[in-house]
């Protein structure tokens, strides 16, 4: 992720691009909106939504089961994603491509399965300081009930992982590495291409947040070579509901399924049930299907973008705002880590950050204020949250100046 | 003051402002004349839950009265506590228990007290409630 091409192709026209989001289109507050929220969830294009429309319209019936043509038709539809997927991240085989409700889920898939399977007492977890919550809790909860025992990689105050923290922590007790791709509260690109080899060396998993990474950048998992890789839908042009678990195929035909139910099993009997094969042992139960529908077609619109046109343009919308919000006296930009995608959080000197988020919201300002899910990382830098404006290729320069003004304003109004 | 007429005199107030700019200054300016509460009672058992901004509250029994006291980290949450205050502390249990602040809506600040804002608003008035109720429970004994 640290190497994005930086030559801007001049052949998108990013207005076009902007105008296929209509949410984009309206006031609020009286304002013309300014989205800068797109770390929590990006917005849909036009595209996305009529083929949900479409769906519902015309195509509902349950997947997996029928043999009736308006079933077939949607487990057609459904699967066709599956195939979006993996070729967006390169993963070998489909049955690689599980789905989920989202990254969260994805993560607790692992922890409870995974986890269940193979930890045991005094086996040690590391995750880092700068983990979202998702990426914290899941392994806690299997921690406790297998004897495994949590590790933190530390960070410095740039909002970079310390190497030397890993290293040290890293031994043969270690049996799982969770780290995020792309931090969501300081906007870090970890350097997980390092992480994952020396883990697989000492003989550990590596599980990948890419929630904040793939919505942004070229993913591609077998370069990566990480064991499992999760992020979700509706940060990257999909709807809520809906997200990815990636997983080597050997490591996943050897876990145990995590939810019972529906769809996950080969037979049935009360003697014994047998599960049925990867994708589908993890997938009980009916899924989100017109979600995943929708999440094929927000895939078919990054692509028609390009995910390397995306990334570049974001570099150049994050460099153009770092610039300006740097310029501004008394905004303080929390996480100045070397490698940084998509996210800046920042203070403002007297301000509380859900004061500040109040005045930029009556501005049509929409940027996150908090703590991020991230509590650890506000715990480490000693402040009760941030703002955080979060970029993505249809915001352009203009929604940059007008948070730019709209936080001059802010200064004023509490000044 | 009977309650009706501290909500009454709120809204008055606040009709006195033509937008929002207004109306928030105002808020803020009530929080900062807040009577808050010392450091020492910046406790975890004082911290009302909330998200983002955090609500500290105490609560004590004067004669058949309670008298709350209450702060916040956050300049609106702080000016809407005040508002809070002035509203709730000073009356007896039971008018506390009987009377919801309905100047909240009148004020066009409904949204701060929706149970999924962050701001620990709602949860404020809630844990006023309890206390409420536990000092009806200790004056019935």
């Amino acid at each position: 992720m640290d190497k994005v091409n930086t030559d801007i192709p001049t052949k998108v026209n990013w207005e076009e691009v902007r105008a296929q989001f209509p949410v984009l289109r309206q006031k609020v507050n009286g304002k013309p909106l300014v989205y800068l929220d797109n770390g929590a969830s990006s917005q849909m294009p036009q595209s996305a939504i009529d083929r949900i429309d479409a769906y519902h319209s015309h195509e509902h019936a349950n997947v997996h089961r029928g043999i009736h043509s308006l079933s077939q038709h949607a487990t057609d539809a459904y699967e066709a994603t599956r195939e979006k997927v993996r070729k967006l991240i390169n993963a070998r085989y489909l049955e690689e491509i599980i789905y989920t409700t989202g990254t969260t889920d994805s993560i607790n898939l692992v922890a409870s399965s995974y986890g269940r399977k193979y930890f045991r007492e005094g086996d040690e977890i590391l995750v880092s300081e700068m983990e979202h919550h998702a990426n914290i809790v899941p392994w806690q909860l299997i921690a406790e009930q297998t004897g495994a025992r949590l590790k933190v990689i530390q960070m410095n105050e740039h909002g970079e992982l310390i190497m030397d923290s890993f290293y040290q922590q890293l031994s043969e007790k270690t049996k799982m590495v969770a780290v995020v791709h792309v931090s969501n509260a300081l906007g870090t690109i970890n350097p997980i291409e390092e992480i994952i080899n020396a883990a697989h060396e000492k003989g550990a998993k590596v599980l990948i947040d890419g929630a904040q990474a793939v919505p942004h950048s070229v993913v591609d998992v077998q370069e990566l070579n990480a064991d499992f890789y999760a992020f979700s839908a509706h940060k990257m042009c999909g709807p809520t509901g809906f997200g990815i678990l990636y997983g080597k195929k050997e490591i996943l035909e050897e876990m145990p399924p995590y939810r019972g139910g529906g769809d996950m099993i080969d037979k049935v009997t009360f003697e014994k049930t047998t599960w049925n094969d990867l994708p589908f042992k993890f997938e009980a139960g009916t899924p989100p299907i017109a979600a995943g529908v929708g999440f094929g077609a927000g895939i078919d619109f990054l692509n028609s973008v390009g995910m390397d046109n995306i990334a570049a343009r974001e570099q150049e919308l994050v460099d153009y705002a770092t610039g300006k919000l740097s310029k501004i006296d008394g905004l303080t930009i929390v996480g100045t880590a070397e490698h940084k995608a998509s996210v800046i959080s920042f203070l403002l000197d007297g301000i509380h950050p859900t004061d500040a988020g109040t005045i930029l919201d009556k501005e049509g300002i929409a940027v996150r204020t908090g703590h991020h899910c991230a509590q650890p990382v506000m715990e480490h830098f000693k402040i009760p949250g941030t703002l955080r404006a979060s970029i993505s290729f249809y915001n352009n320069e203009d929604d940059i100046d007008r948070l730019v003004e709209a936080i001059e304003y802010t200064k004023e109004f509490f000044g | 003051m009977d309650i009706q007429e501290v909500q009454d005199r709120i809204i008055r107030e606040f009709g006195l402002f033509e937008d929002w700019t207004e109306k928030y200054k105002h808020i803020i300016k009530l929080g900062s004349k807040l009577d808050t509460l010392p450091e020492e009672d910046h406790t975890e058992s004082n911290l009302v839950k909330g998200c983002q901004s955090q609500v500290w509250l105490t609560a004590d029994l004067e004669g058949d009265k309670v008298i709350f006291k209450a702060d916040s980290d956050a300049a609106i949450t702080k000016g809407l506590v005040a508002l809070m205050v002035t509203f709730y502390s000073g009356q007896s249990p039971d008018t506390i228990i009987g009377t919801n602040p309905e100047f909240i809506n009148k004020i066009g600040m409904a949204q701060h007290l929706s149970p999924t804002r962050a701001n620990g608003l709602a949860s404020m008035v809630k844990q006023m409630k309890i206390y409420a109720m536990a000092f009806k429970a200790k004056l019935a004994t």
